[in-house]
């Protein structure tokens, strides 16, 4: 055994090197930078998370759009949110000029990296730390996806009133209770499940929502059974944000519609799904790419908006109610017009009252120190200003109508 | 012989215990196993894309040794897959059956983590370091004690038990997390405090303590007295009964200093490598480590091997995957199963051979 163990060993090594010779040897030459570059996608997950897909078709996209081949971009996934993100992003920084991440966790480790190759350009989606960082190379971006899942609660409303109004339009408070699957209870999930449920709010005023916490970003069985267990609790209609097909299987199965979030869940829940919103990252991903093409500098915090085509809703599914479509033109306008604002404070009350003041957590230094404030007034309406003082979303209160269950 | 022959056909084909089969032979049988496996592998990679079989090779080759920094992961990664086998391997040997590495490796991470989130700044960092080894060697311990106990004492099944441990472990984890990271967002920040010191360069580490703990486990179970007990419980509980060996100790004994080498592991991994920690953070090196001890029949050096390879194939098919634009990992599972299978099945073709029956014709010349 022990002579068998020498010989295998040495055989194996001897592969190995051999095929290290051959490895080595094929290097690619060293690219000329300008028109020719190479951008590099890192995903938390494949494209069975409908998070990262997202971001891969997005990916796919710009860079053919920008004119790049297959040879010169690249996406890596299943890539988690520890110094396996740095190793892979210094490792790509060596052949690479833009190397874009997509989980929340890369962010640490995509700094540790900007910071190593000065030379390469750093993009990070749903970061926090660009604008206190100070480094030129590391770049945080997001969207106004409230607007979106605004847009998308609206839909839910007039579904709800479809099934269950009166000659009025009128919902009884037990048909008018709304289910939603979040993932952490954090800023990101708040602002969108609050905009979701102010949308739904704009058209069935005694609408209610109970949150429930998967306390993880992608768990489909965590997922599909929050989605039953809110079913159960008797909610009529259910929305998520997390990143597997739990809660639309959940959803279809017992036919409760389903509002998606991260793009259309209508093949897999064609008798339910309503309508979903996403961010598109093409328009970033294009900017960013015409950036380093052209030697521009990449903004340190890029809010993607409807007008920048990044906040996006899909077409209606077959079970949206009839109308939806005219009402979320005229919401839709109305947001870019300015006429309507999503946290408008006088639509909704914390603990009671009216908000007149948020002090919100923007500059992240890990001390959970809230220190900005973000209540502003513009046209006459005062409101909170989400996305406005960084790009990744801030605000994270409960307002009155919703029930969240840390669990 | 003739007379029976009249009556029963002989079967096409029959299996055939092998005598003695030689070193070469094994050598041939396992190439073909593996060399067989990657190229079924690279042919259903290309299958699904427009690339040829030889980017396949060559992705899978420059994903493990493309660059002096995909070296250095290659081996560092490696050291810490043997290091879980060393920690699963006693347990094994003894027939006592821990799928519990994961749980193991994560709970004492967590320790170690805890150990720097909460002294932090406030103590110097060479005591957090050794309050970061100890607690992490005894959480892992402990760990992998309570199903041995359970087993040595009241016979329960330690495969549902440790397994079950892993559930618990991840979710102490999860919910560390969620009263540590009071943002919400569920991802705990490096923590800068505590971090052990890279000697020579930060892959280092891992590597020469792994090799030693190896070096310590091929002694441990071939000379000590201990090892020889371990063998004795592994074969037979009542021959080990019978010769007065005190089984119950054996079993606690052993699964002790099992999780207290899935304890190192996990404070390598906090405190050397990612100074935060994660539900997955294991890295479900628990389970290779089966793989990888199981496939090197047990035998230290021979894990050696077999965890460069399950890293080498694991760090090719990442290069594969972005080579062949597979956005996600379906692929390399089916890769990496048909692998591990060929090799499986080539363990089968060591001990029998397959005997066909003889043509009509040559029977009639004789």
């Amino acid at each position: 055994m022990k002579k068998f163990s020498k010989v295998l060993a040495l055989c194996l090594a001897l592969v190995m090197v051999v095929g290290c010779l051959t490895a080595c040897g094929e290097k690619t030459p060293d690219e000329p930078a300008a028109e020719n570059i190479k951008v590099a996608l890192i995903c938390l997950h494949g494209d069975s998370s409908t998070y990262d897909k997202n971001f891969i078709d997005a990916f796919k996209l710009a860079c053919e759009n920008k004119g790049l081949t297959a040879d010169d971009y690249t996406i890596v996934t299943d890539i988690p949110e520890d110094t396996a993100c740095y190793d892979q992003a210094a490792d790509l920084a060596e052949t690479y000029d833009l190397i874009f991440a997509d989980s929340f966790g890369h962010e640490s480790h995509m700094i540790k990296a900007a910071q190593e190759f000065p030379e390469v350009e750093f993009c990070h989606a749903t970061g926090t730390r660009a604008h206190t960082e100070n480094l030129p190379n590391f770049h945080n971006a997001f969207a106004s996806i409230y607007e979106g899942r605004y847009l998308a609660g609206v839909a839910a409303g007039m579904k709800l009133v479809e099934l269950y109004g009166d000659d009025e339009g009128k919902v009884s408070d037990e048909n008018a209770k709304i289910g939603y699957v979040g993932a952490f209870p954090y800023a990101e999930v708040i602002s969108g499940y609050t905009s979701f449920y102010l949308g739904a709010k704009s058209i069935v005023e005694n609408a209610t929502m109970e949150v429930r916490y998967t306390n993880s970003w992608y768990d489909e069985t965590a997922e599909k059974t929050t989605a039953l267990a809110l079913i159960d609790a008797g909610c009529k209609l259910i929305s998520q944000h997390a990143d597997s097909w739990g809660a639309p299987t959940a959803c279809e199965e017992k036919n409760i519609p389903n509002v998606s979030y991260n793009g259309s869940t209508e093949e897999k829940a064609p008798n339910t799904f309503i309508i979903a919103s996403r961010i598109n990252w093409a328009p970033y991903f294009e900017y960013i790419i015409d950036c380093v093409q052209n030697d521009k500098a990449i903004d340190t915090d890029w809010t993607g908006t409807l007008a920048t085509g990044s906040v996006e809703i899909t077409a209606l599914g077959a079970a949206a109610a009839e109308g939806t479509q005219d009402k979320l033109d005229e919401v839709k306008k109305g947001l870019q017009d300015g006429t309507i604002k999503v946290f408008d404070c006088s639509t909704f009350t914390v603990d009671g009252e009216e908000l007149t003041s948020f002090i919100a957590d923007v500059d992240d230094a890990g001390d959970y120190k809230p220190e900005t404030e973000v209540v502003e007034t513009e046209n006459g309406i005062t409101f909170v200003n989400e996305s406005a003082k960084r790009s990744a979303p801030y605000f994270n209160v409960i307002i009155d109508g919703i029930t969240a269950v840390t669990e | 012989m003739k007379k029976n022959k009249s009556i029963q056909k002989e079967p096409f084909v029959r299996i055939v215990k092998r005598d003695n089969i030689k070193l070469p032979k094994i050598i041939l049988i396992y190439s073909i196993a593996i060399v067989g496996g990657l190229l079924l592998s690279g042919l259903i990679s290309v299958l699904f894309s427009e690339k040829g079989i030889g980017d396949f090779f060559q992705s899978l080759f420059t994903g493990a040794f493309g660059s002096e920094r995909k070296f250095w992961l290659l081996l560092q990664d490696t050291s810490l897959l043997l290091g879980t086998s060393m920690a699963l391997l006693p347990a094994f040997k003894m027939k006592f059956w821990n799928l519990g590495g994961n749980g193991q490796i994560l709970v004492s991470c967590l320790s170690a983590i805890a150990c720097m989130f909460y002294l932090g700044g406030k103590v110097s960092d060479s005591v957090i370091i050794l309050l970061m080894f100890f607690a992490s060697v005894i959480a892992g311990a402990l760990w992998a004690v309570i199903p041995a106990i359970f087993k040595a004492k009241f016979n329960t099944n330690e495969s549902l038990f440790t397994l079950m441990m892993n559930y618990i472990a991840t979710g102490l984890v999860s919910l560390c997390i969620t009263i540590w990271v009071k943002s919400g967002s569920g991802v705990l920040a490096p923590i800068a405090y505590g971090n052990i010191p890279e000697i020579g360069n930060k892959y280092l580490l891992p590597i020469i303590l792994f090799v030693l703990i190896t070096v310590f486990m091929y002694i441990y179970l071939r000379s000590a007295k201990h090892g020889y007990e371990i063998s004795v419980v592994g074969e037979s509980i009542n021959t080990a009964k019978y010769v007065g060996i005190k089984v119950d100790k054996v079993i606690i004994r052993t699964m002790l200093l099992s999780g207290a080498i899935a304890g190192l592991v996990g404070f390598i991994l906090a405190g050397s490598i990612n100074h935060t920690i994660s539900t997955a953070s294991a890295n479900n090196m628990g389970f290779t480590g089966i793989m990888a001890t199981w496939l090197a029949s047990f035998n230290p050096l021979l894990i050696m091997l077999t965890s460069f390879f399950i890293t080498f194939i694991s760090k090719g098919m990442v290069e594969v995957r972005k080579t062949f634009m597979f956005t996600n990992d379906s692929i390399s599972n089916i890769v990496v199963g048909i692998v591990y299978f060929a090799i499986i099945i080539c363990s089968f073709f060591i001990n029998y051979k397959l005997v066909f029956r003889k043509k009509e014709k040559e029977e009639i010349k004789k």
